[in-house]
């Protein structure tokens, strides 16, 4: 939610949830707005829809059969004009990544140029749901892993009632489940009078569907939030109905972005905040004039790149303790499609940033792009489970048990076993 | 009022929502309005404005060739210009105009479109056609977040989905397949078979021209087949190259693109890949745009086809998770009639369970906003804040964002952020009309015998007459159908 445009006398909100809940005590007790608790571990999921080309985000400029396959889209070298943004002599980043670039030199980013999830179809839709489902198959579970963690969160990493944020109208699949999570999108319309949002509660009783969202939906009342987000413009009340209706939320991607990793910060940094935040990032699809140190993809890179960088500004003393997963539901072609981009592929990169992240580094078992190493005479072998990854930072930063991971989040992922030290040692 | 909850259904469910009097209209027999308006020619949108897709894809190929003539006077610009950093600064202000030419173009054309739509949904006596083309429309879907489409998207839904709705699914995939929104959405037009005389030319060149998987891909996954039915990458590939030549005439390139009329379907053959290709198991020995509509007339007719249109069909109509005897039944029909889209209506109108309560569907922000302008018959005025709603409460029009189209299931819509703005979406509408309208006759009227003892006693204790608008508006059986 967002300014409002006329005030009620009490915060509709913190009012509502007198009226819900039981004890009105406890909750004021809760919206102390204290100092961040910087000692607890945040994790942000940023999912890229679409099928991230992998090749592009992190070029192999070194392996001799990339710039061959690539043509055009090819990324050069880093001594090139335009040429890829050094990591470690054989792997680099797309010129568009200037922040991430950074935050490796500061050893707070892990490079996964190889990467995947069970699944090796190459439908998006299917392929996002099981990033989102942690299972080996699409469709295999109506809840997300990271639900499913967070439904075990130690209470030493829980703040707040709810554990986790989508940053969107609607919770993400890899957030469905028991356990409470509250989303967030910014809204142009203003807020009702109490009265009215009360009455709408007591009819909603006898409706648990309703009457959980309506009590999720009060109680992400986040004042931090609403100062962090842009405010746009909001007044509507007069003239909704008449035609005269609402103003477009006609925005840039950058600005969507920028208010979007700023909100995700404003929840994450409060005292009874989300342990989690998730949100999306979508036009990755690139089958047509892909481009390579310059066009479209890069673009798009460079935008999400510049929202990193506000989300790392934004999330201040926190920004030590968190750890941020970009994953996408697979990756593109190793070679160039017929028509200057890529087609859908296996492997694709992924990447760890954070501070808590034992970053600086690129982990890769390097398949190679020769014909003999692609995976069906096509794509990127992957040569890292994704789940391991995910298991990885589930265990050492928001301490969820081996035997939780195993059975309830990532069941049937033997394949995909934890691997140790990807993030830095602290003292938890 | 009637305790038979089958007029309300009807009217919410298969329709776009009540609106006041429809229930009247309806009377007794509520499956046999459906089926009234299954009969006639499919109904068309009452805006003669609307521009054919040609014509839109003409004026914006007549811009771009300016755009492109002005970016190359630019580029030989600096050395006659002054050099001056005023000169530069000009100049690249002149460059940001250029490229803001062409969503300008494109998007009164959009929101018109969008305006025309949403007008006949307030007012058609044809609501289930209605909501039937808004479901092709979804199955078929493109997305305007692709520059490209910005203009045509509604185009699509008039021109290929809206004269078939009440046909044969062959013939309402051949027109979507050959529809320029299509082709360019899923980049079809620029597709070049590897052995293809194109290509060859190319080659010589030692230029790469080839293959763009995309559109085949989607077809299969989700346009016929639907995901997991057992086509494989060879098959997305084949069929690929049965597709190669099904683009659009005009192009801006040089020599063989520029061939045909502008915006309009065109089969080019030297892009297209020579030979025979074998495709689910069958082999296509056409050498032409006949191989291509061999393939989609197969894909058209085959069972998994039959199931995914069933499957969705009653997804749409009956539960999220619909019960698998009436997806059989449905399917059958497809099978039966040979893909004559009545008859599978027909099969799915007369499923017991798609008259069932309580109501099984959440309605999605589109369905949400329309039944409010509908059940209001809301006016809706000229410029683009008319049509706002569908943006703010999460659904702006022609926007999915994919190619498989909005999602259908409760999960997908009922998110705690989106409730909320649904419920201060009514209230605004509420502040605004309450004092117009004998609310709590309303209720009635748009939600017959679903409308409930609790919402009907929470409208008469309502302090306002606008308040208990918000209160029918945001009312548990007002939020799903």
């Amino acid at each position: 939610m967002m300014h409002r445009t006329h005030h009620v006398p009490l915060n509709r909100r913190s009012l509502l949830k007198l009226g819900l809940a039981a004890g009105g005590a406890a909750l004021a007790a809760r919206y102390s707005f204290a100092a961040p608790a910087a000692s607890q571990s945040r994790f942000v999921f940023i999912i890229m829809r679409g099928a991230l080309d992998g090749l592009s985000a992190v070029p192999p400029y070194a392996d001799p059969d990339y710039a061959r396959l690539r043509g055009e889209l090819a990324i050069g070298t880093p001594s090139a004009a335009d040429g890829a943004l050094a990591l470690d002599g054989y792997f680099g980043l797309n010129p568009g990544l200037a922040f991430l670039h950074e935050a490796y030199g500061a050893h707070e980013l892990l490079v996964l140029p190889c990467v995947a999830t069970g699944y090796r179809e190459r439908s998006h839709f299917d392929g996002q749901d099981v990033l989102e489902n942690g299972m080996t198959q699409p469709h295999a579970a109506q809840t997300g892993w990271l639900n499913r963690a967070l439904t075990n969160l130690p209470s030493a990493n829980r703040r707040g009632r709810e554990s986790g944020v989508a940053l969107a109208q609607n919770v993400p699949l890899v957030l469905r489940g028991s356990a409470e999570v509250a989303s967030w999108s910014p809204s142009v319309l203003p807020d009702l009078d109490d009265d009215t949002m009360r009455r709408i509660a007591d009819r909603y009783a006898s409706d648990p569907l309703l009457a959980r969202r309506l009590a999720e939906a009060l109680a992400t009342g986040s004042e931090q939030a609403e100062q962090a987000a842009q405010a746009p413009p909001a007044s509507m009340a007069s003239d909704a109905a008449d035609g005269q209706a609402m103003k477009p939320v006609a925005r840039s991607t950058a600005g969507r972005y920028t208010e979007t990793v700023r909100t995700a910060a404003g929840f994450l940094r409060r005292e009874d905040g989300p342990a989690v935040a998730v949100f999306d990032t979508t036009g990755w699809d690139t089958h047509f004039n892909e481009g390579g140190a310059q066009g479209q993809l890069r673009t798009r890179l460079s935008v999400l790149d510049q929202s990193l960088r506000t989300l790392k500004e934004t999330l201040g003393d926190v920004w030590p303790r968190t750890v941020v997963l970009l994953a996408t539901e697979f990756g593109r072609t190793a070679a160039a499609n017929g028509t200057r981009g890529t087609d859908h592929g296996t492997a694709s990169a992924a990447f760890l940033l954070g501070g808590a992240v034992a970053g600086g580094r690129v982990l890769a078992d390097w398949p190679g792009l020769s014909a003999r190493a692609l995976y069906q005479q096509r794509d990127l072998k992957p040569t890292l489970d994704l789940r391991s990854v995910m298991k990885s930072v589930l265990h050492d930063h928001l301490q969820i048990s081996a035997g939780v991971l195993e059975h309830d989040v990532f069941p049937d992922s033997s394949v995909a076993p934890y691997i140790a030290g990807l993030l830095r040692a602290h003292d938890a | 009022m009637s305790l038979d909850s089958s007029p309300a259904i009807a009217a919410n469910r298969f329709g776009l929502g009540a609106k006041p009097g429809e229930l009247g209209v309806i009377g007794t027999d509520a499956r046999g309005w459906l089926e009234a308006q299954l009969r006639g020619p499919a109904p068309t949108l009452p805006a003669t404005a609307l521009r054919n897709s040609i014509d839109i894809l003409s004026d914006a190929a007549t811009i771009r060739k300016q755009l492109q003539s002005q970016r190359r006077a630019a580029a030989a610009g600096p050395a006659a210009g002054a050099g001056s950093t005023a000169g530069a600064a000009s100049e690249s202000s002149e460059v940001l105009a250029l490229v803001t030419r062409l969503p300008q173009y494109y998007r009164p054309i959009y929101i018109a479109e969008v305006q025309a739509r949403l007008r006949n949904a307030i007012v058609t006596e044809r609501p289930w056609i209605e909501r039937l083309v808004y479901f092709w429309s979804n199955h078929f879907a493109v997305s305007i977040d692709k520059l490209a489409v910005l203009g045509v998207a509604g185009s699509l839904e008039r021109e290929a989905i809206r004269p078939h709705v009440l046909g044969n699914f062959r013939e309402l995939l051949l027109a979507v397949e050959q529809h320029p929104a299509m082709l360019l959405y899923l980049d079809n037009q620029r597709s070049v078979g590897p052995n293809s005389q194109l290509a060859q030319r190319a080659a010589r060149r030692e230029r790469t021209l080839g293959l763009n998987e995309n559109l085949a891909r989607e077809i299969l996954e989700l346009h016929t087949l639907g995901v997991g039915t057992g086509y494989t990458q060879t098959d997305v590939t084949s069929f690929a190259k049965v597709l190669t030549g099904w683009s659009l005439g005009g192009g801006d390139g040089a020599g063989p693109m520029q061939a045909g009329a502008t915006g309009q379907f065109l089969f080019r053959p030297q892009l297209h890949e020579p030979g025979a290709q074998t495709v689910f198991g069958r082999r296509y020995e056409q050498s032409d745009q006949a191989q291509g509509r061999a393939v989609l007339s197969d894909l058209a007719l085959a069972s998994p086809t039959a199931r995914h249109i069933a499957t969705k069909l009653a997804r749409h109509f009956i539960a999220d998770d619909p019960p698998p005897a009436a997806v059989a039944r449905i399917a059958q029909a497809f099978e039966r009639g040979g893909g004559d889209l009545p008859q599978v209506y027909r099969a799915l109108i007369a499923c017991r369970e798609a008259w069932q309560t309580p109501l099984a569907k959440y309605k999605t922000p589109q369905d949400y906003v329309l039944s409010i302008y509908r059940g209001l018959q809301l006016p809706v005025a000229d410029g683009p804040r008319s049509i706002a709603a569908f943006d703010v409460l999460g659904q702006r029009q022609f926007s999915p964002g994919s190619p498989a189209g909005w999602p259908d299931r409760s999960d997908d819509w009922d998110g705690a952020s989106a409730l909320m703005k649904r419920i201060e979406f009514a209230d605004a509408v509420a502040q605004r009309m309450g004092g117009t309208r004998a609310v709590v006759e309303l209720g009635p009227q748009l939600l017959g015998a679903t409308y409930s003892d609790e919402t009907r006693a929470s409208l008469q204790r309502a302090a306002t007459d606008g308040q208990a608008l918000t209160l029918l508006l945001t009312a548990p059986e007002f939020m799903r159908r």
